[in-house]
């Protein structure tokens, strides 16, 4: 059995006034213990709604959430306030996007890192504060000790975000949810925190979700990959039959607009044309039609159902033919 | 080696930008602001001088010494002489040691009431703050009300309902009023804690609420309290010094505080402007020193300042 699953996922959002709004939409994916799962896709197609709702992070009020998440035979959704609190930061692990906001401004790192394992190890400060600094040591922050002492805007960037995944995996949790953890830092400093997550969750078994709008870091991480679209997952396949040959024509257009090192000299990059504003509701057809070169007549009339295509995941009336080419942009 | 002096100099510079602490960034702001170290000096001397009154003051603020040159029929009063600088108030006692000793009081009135009114209002803004829900509505609604009466109207209310004026009734008066002024501060900014990004993280190492509240949240919204703190030092002082000004101060008058003596004189006003005149021009720049020290520190804190 899988160590998370998430079985027809809905979040649905209802603001005094407004209409409800749907985030999140019927998702389901698998995890299995040690994997790497990403789910990608641009922003506001409800990735980090799906990944607060696994960790019970979202308001109670205002939001509406369905579905199960069943996290080692318990569904997290039915546990209670105090049930959830025990498992956040001890089995379940989280990491956000942005490493200096998600640090408490005032109170030293060493504090924070020792904070949860007193809180869910039971150590005592002393012993708390050594394994602290082993910790640090792992992610590969130079000079632990002293970082220790130190508060999180003396930090680099990329230094908060080690000091965050130390946190977050200080108690050696099964799971862990990366919420876009390289977004907020530099490129270079992006691929050596990307390198040191796959080697912490290798050595330690960890089983990781990888939130990203970036494809290249799904390229180089993920088992297997869910591309969201306006709160749908509309593919879902191991990463190199999706990579090799990406069936759904939004994931098609993703990977058309990344520069790729293997492109032939002169090929154009082509982004997808409109935006996520375009979509129409998926009750009344494919939320991606306006924005879609392969749309059909039937696409904004019947809302594609997910298929089983040869072990991957498809929804969509009308797939992109194996072996065509990136699709040249339309004049308007 | 110019070369090589100046880089190092250049590293030293480097760490130490990188190698402050919230206060410390605050606080370099501080000490180049002028206006923030007037404020500091006045309020430095006003302490030092508050505490060591019971030495400076050259003679007790209590002992009725020149009262044989006091003429109650012709409004007389002792006039300025040898070993008394500012001569003697209605009742024969010396003015410039009464004018010393009661910064004391004034020191203790301002700064009981205050601490008094930041507990309060401490109490009740983490309490709506980090509850909210019905909790958080009864006290915002306690709140509205009370800020919705002028202060002094309201402390001169609370004032009058002891039977027996005290200086502790003038401190408990003005630091009720105090509390609500800190509880919606503390509250708004509990609120914006309570959706940081850092709550967020907290809430999902499964941290406990009490340590949310307390660890996470309270601290980060200190700082308009802080400032508010040594606004309300000044507020204090002045509306302690108006109600003892209103006769609802303490009565015992043997020792001294600016607010009293200001009180006390008030038919003998125009005749002797100066009994009137030294506190109310003491109260005056106390106040305004609290005032600017507080303006200042709300722009230093105040995050988008940094750096
Ligand atoms: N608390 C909320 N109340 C109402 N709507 C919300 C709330 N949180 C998110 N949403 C909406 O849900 C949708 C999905 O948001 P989500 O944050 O999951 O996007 P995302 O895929 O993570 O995008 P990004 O890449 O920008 O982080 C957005 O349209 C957003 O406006
Ligand atoms: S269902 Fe139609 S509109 Fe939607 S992605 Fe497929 S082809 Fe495009
Ligand atoms: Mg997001």
């Amino acid at each position: 059995m899988a160590l998370l699953e998430v079985r027809d996922l809905t979040v649905v959002f209802q603001r005094r006034g407004e209409e409800p709004f749907r985030a999140v939409d019927g998702v389901s994916f698998d995890v299995e213990p040690g994997q790497t799962v990403g789910l990608v896709g641009e922003s506001g197609c409800g990735k980090s709604v799906t990944s607060l709702a696994i960790m019970g992070l979202l308001p109670k009020r205002g939001a509406t959430v369905t579905g199960t998440v069943t996290y080692d035979g318990t569904d997290l959704l039915k546990l209670s306030d105090k049930q959830m609190r025990d498992k956040r930061g001890s089995e379940l692990g989280m990491v956000f996007q942005d490493p200096l906001s998600s640090l408490n401004p005032v109170i030293p790192i060493g504090i924070q890192v020792t904070e949860v394992l007193e809180r869910h190890r039971g150590l005592a400060r002393k012993e708390a504060m050594i394994e602290a600094k082993n910790l640090l040591d792992k992610v590969g922050i130079p000079d632990p000790n002293r970082r220790l002492k130190e508060y999180p805007h003396q930090l680099s960037g990329g230094m908060r975000q080690r000091a965050l995944i130390a946190i977050a995996l200080a108690c050696r949790p099964k799971l862990l949810i990366a919420d876009e953890p390289t977004t907020a830092l530099d490129v270079t400093i992006q691929a050596q925190i990307l390198s040191l997550m796959k080697e912490l969750v290798q050595d330690l078994g960890t089983a990781l979700v990888m939130i990203t709008h970036d494809l290249g870091v799904v390229a180089g991480l993920c088992d297997e990959v869910n591309v969201l679209y306006g709160g749908k997952v509309v593919e879902k396949a191991n990463r190199h039959p999706l990579f090799a040959e990406p069936r759904h024509p939004y994931t098609h257009g993703l990977l058309s607009s990344i520069p790729r090192l293997d492109a032939a000299p002169g090929e154009k990059l082509t982004p997808i044309k409109g935006s996520v504003a375009d979509n129409i509701p998926w009750a009344q057809g494919c939320a991606f039609a306006p924005r879609c070169p392969n749309a059909l007549d039937v696409c904004v009339q019947v809302t594609p159902a997910e298929e089983d295509q040869l072990g991957r995941l498809l929804r969509c009336h009308n797939p992109v033919v194996p072996g065509t080419p990136a699709a040249e942009e339309v004049p308007v | 080696m110019a070369l090589g002096v100046s880089k190092k100099e250049k590293i030293d510079d480097l760490a130490e930008t990188a190698g402050v602490s919230l206060a410390a960034s605050a606080w370099k702001r501080l000490k180049r602001s002028p206006v923030f170290i007037i404020g500091a000096v006045i309020i430095g001397i006003f302490i030092v001088v508050s505490l060591l009154s019971p030495w400076l003051a050259p003679h007790d603020p209590s002992d009725k010494m020149l009262i044989d040159q006091v003429v109650k029929a012709r409004n007389e009063i002792p006039p300025a002489q040898p070993g008394h600088p500012l001569g003697g108030d209605l009742q024969g006692r010396d003015f410039f040691s009464r004018l010393l000793v009661g910064s004391q009081q004034t020191l203790i009135v301002g700064v009981g009431a205050t601490l008094i009114g930041l507990t309060g209002g401490l109490i009740l803004g983490t309490l709506a703050g980090a509850i909210g829900g019905w909790v958080d509505s009864m006290v915002m609604r306690l709140v509205d009300v009370m800020l919705s009466l002028p202060s002094l109207l309201l402390a001169f209310s609370i004032a009058a309902m002891f039977a027996r004026p005290s200086q502790f009734t003038v401190i408990l008066a003005v630091a009720i009023v105090q509390i609500p002024v800190f509880a919606r501060l503390l509250r708004g900014s509990m609120l914006a804690q309570r959706h940081s990004d850092h709550v967020l993280a907290a809430t999902a190492l499964g941290v406990k609420k009490g340590a949310i509240v307390f660890r996470h949240m309270l601290p980060n919204s200190l700082s308009p309290v802080i400032v508010q703190s040594t606004l309300v030092l000044a507020t204090a002082i002045i509306e302690a010094a108006a109600l003892s000004f209103l006769g609802l101060g303490n009565p015992d008058d043997r020792i001294p505080e600016w607010g009293q003596m200001l009180g006390d004189v008030q038919n003998v006003f125009d005749t002797h402007p100066h009994l009137a005149a030294w506190p109310a021009v003491c109260i005056i720049i106390v106040a305004l020193g609290f005032t600017l020290m507080g303006e200042t520190l709300r722009e230093a804190l105040d995050p988008k300042n940094r750096r």
